[in-house]
């Protein structure tokens, strides 16, 4: 009890909670719940959004730090186009190794993951070191690198606003446009898609997988642009592996993935204050991470099953 | 000089391939069925804290037992989802290898405290074979390892016998090969795959349980490090084969053993490089595995779209 306390206190308590923690913890699940939305819809199982999260956190990160002297907006652009850049590129490995190599996706995705954390890990010991040599990370980034903030006094910044924006125009995309269509009937079967003929499945794949790592990639940038501002193992607590569940819960809806990714940030926040104020374990969060996605397939299925009766019976 | 860096390297190989051989030969037979079980790595990590807790109670043979039932429980979570339910297996196995990182994070810090990292089990000895140990140089290191290097490596040739000269072995081939014939000639193939798959939890189990008794001698949250992944690769590297896949978890365990290789020799690289090779030796073997496997016709739907 005095946890669950605890737990809604630190997510909505006080405007600080719901502005400061809350959000802030939703807009990387908010960014890379489209990422794997995007890529889930056109039946690619990207479970790489932690990595193309890290790649594009480094790419931000190196630029980041060598903005020193320039306009604050040019710093800031430099970063969102570096992180897009390194998330699709991370992306393209496992993208192009399923084009070209048949590999399996959600085994290339994985192993790109582990990569990503030891190139994280080698870069805050080698080349992106802080100045002293003493501590595994970055230099902190200079002032003009921190993204703007949205509400004076409270943490929430930029990359929330991108968020929205990107579900807006992911929704727009999906619903209204010729790229939308295709990339729904290529994730309802690709087969099917190929054999009607005017849809080039390689094309689109490839297209909605580098979608997909840039979104992950922008996330990564946000992390560092607005959040850390600066590059260290553990950048992220899983927050790729969390999307997935806000990402499913959103039945794959770029609007659905607004609520779904604060419900989930609510919790990331919440499980902090509770870890330090009743010393309940955050680790927690990955175990109703796992619930809820567990709890939609069953839903799906009893939905299903009962879509197939109601044929007969009802 | 030779034989100072060559047999400890050696050594090392054989202790990091049985875990990975114990899960690859699970993922085997599951996929001989015709289903791909991505949960594994939450298998493996339950299997990790299950036989640590089981140790702990009662001794490191416990403690094995403690790993496989604990594979099994979530092996058996899985299972109804997949075969019972007709889930989807690879969102499916996503949310399990969630669920066994989180809740085994979750109970050991419940268990034994923020501090619990410091909790060590002994782990079990290596033994020396009789005559085969005394063979002279390579004798004392291939022929003294644990009990539990020997129990993966006569698992290979069960396995294969189970899966090449027996009656339920074919039935579970056909399963995996086409199910609907397999059902039409009255063999129950919700039955084989939760057979299949309750074989691979205990097999996931002993990879996690191995890793700790035999070789770490602690739980570390996420300590199956990708090991689960690695398995199925393993299985594809291994071409749907126990021989096959025997192979390549030696070879995966001498990607592993490279760490201590390298700290051996004192190379002046990055030791970050070291511990990222086998992720990057999936990648270049899968790879180049491309259009020469023979996948188990079942699983074409979930490797070839």
């Amino acid at each position: 009890m005095e946890a669950l306390l605890a737990l809604w206190q630190g997510a909505f308590g006080s405007a600080y909670a719901v502005l400061s923690a809350t959000l802030v913890r939703t807009t990387p699940l908010l960014l890379l719940g489209l990422s794997v939305a995007t890529a889930f819809r056109a039946g690619i199982l990207n479970i790489g959004a932690e990595g193309q999260l890290l790649a594009g956190a480094m790419a931000a990160a190196a630029v980041g730090l060598a903005s020193t002297g320039w306009p604050s907006a040019v710093a800031v652009a430099a970063m969102i186009v570096a992180g897009i850049v390194a998330g699709a590129g991370w992306a393209f490995i496992a993208a192009a190794l399923r084009r070209w190599f048949g590999v399996l996706e959600v085994i290339s995705t994985i192993m790109l993951n582990f990569l990503a954390l030891h190139l994280v890990s080698w870069l805050v010991r080698g080349p992106l070191q802080e100045p002293t040599r003493t501590n595994p990370q970055s230099a902190t980034l200079p002032d003009i690198a921190h993204w703007p903030t949205l509400i004076p006094g409270h943490r929430l910044h930029l990359g929330f606003l991108l968020g929205l924006l990107l579900a807006l125009a992911l929704w727009v995309m999906w619903r209204h446009t010729a790229v939308g269509f295709r990339l729904r009937v290529v994730g309802m079967g690709a087969r099917a898609a190929a054999s009607a003929g005017r849809v080039a499945v390689d094309h689109t794949v490839m297209g909605a997988f580098l979608l997909s790592g840039a979104i992950a990639g922008l996330a990564g940038a946000s992390e560092v642009g607005g959040v850390t501002w600066g590059l260290y193992d553990g950048i992220s607590p899983g927050y790729g592996y969390t999307a997935i569940a806000v990402a499913l819960l959103a039945r794959l809806d770029p609007r659905a993935v607004v609520p779904s990714a604060v419900f989930f940030g609510a919790l990331e926040a919440g499980a902090a204050a509770m870890q330090r104020d009743a010393g309940v374990p955050s680790v927690v969060v990955q175990v109703v991470v796992a619930v809820v996605v567990l709890a939609v397939i069953a839903l799906d299925e009893w939905r299903r099953a009962r879509a197939a009766r109601g044929g007969v019976g009802a | 000089m030779i034989e100072a860096i060559l047999l400890p390297f050696l050594d090392a190989t054989l202790r990091t391939a049985t875990p990975l051989l114990f899960a690859a030969l699970g993922e085997l037979v599951t996929e001989r069925a015709g289903l791909i079980n991505v949960g594994l790595e939450g298998i493996i990590i339950a299997g990790c804290l299950g036989g640590l807790v089981a140790a702990g109670a009662g001794g490191p043979m416990l403690g094995f037992v403690g790993g496989m039932t604990a594979g099994m429980v979530m092996a058996a979570l899985f299972a109804w989802f997949v075969v019972t339910r007709r889930a989807d297996a690879i969102i499916t196995g996503t949310a399990i290898t969630l669920l066994g990182l989180g809740v085994t994070g979750t109970a050991y810090v419940a268990l034994y405290g923020d501090a619990g990292a410091a909790l060590r089990t002994p782990t079990i000895g290596p033994i020396a074979l009789p005559f085969l140990s005394g063979i002279p140089w390579l004798g004392p290191t291939l022929f003294t390892q644990s009990v539990a290097t020997y129990a993966a490596l006569l698992l290979v040739p069960a396995v294969a016998w189970w899966l090449g000269r027996t009656a339920s072995g074919l039935a579970l081939r056909a399963v995996g090969e086409r199910a609907d014939a397999a059902a039409a000639a009255g063999i129950s193939v919700e039955r084989m795959r939760w057979g299949a798959l309750l074989f691979a939890g205990a097999m996931g189990g002993l990879c996690g349980a191995t890793l700790v008794l035999a070789d770490v001698g602690t739980f570390n949250e996420g300590m199956s490090a990708g090991r689960g992944f690695i398995a199925i690769a393993i299985v594809v590297l291994g071409r749907w084969t126990a021989m096959g896949v025997a192979g390549a978890a030696v070879v995966f365990g001498a990607a592993f053993a490279l760490r201590s290789l390298l700290q051996t020799l004192g190379l002046p690289l990055p030791y970050q490089l070291f511990l990222a090779l086998p992720y990057a030796l999936t990648l270049v073997l899968l790879a180049a595995q491309r259009g020469r496997a023979v996948a188990p016709g079942e699983l074409g739907s979930g490797l070839d779209r």
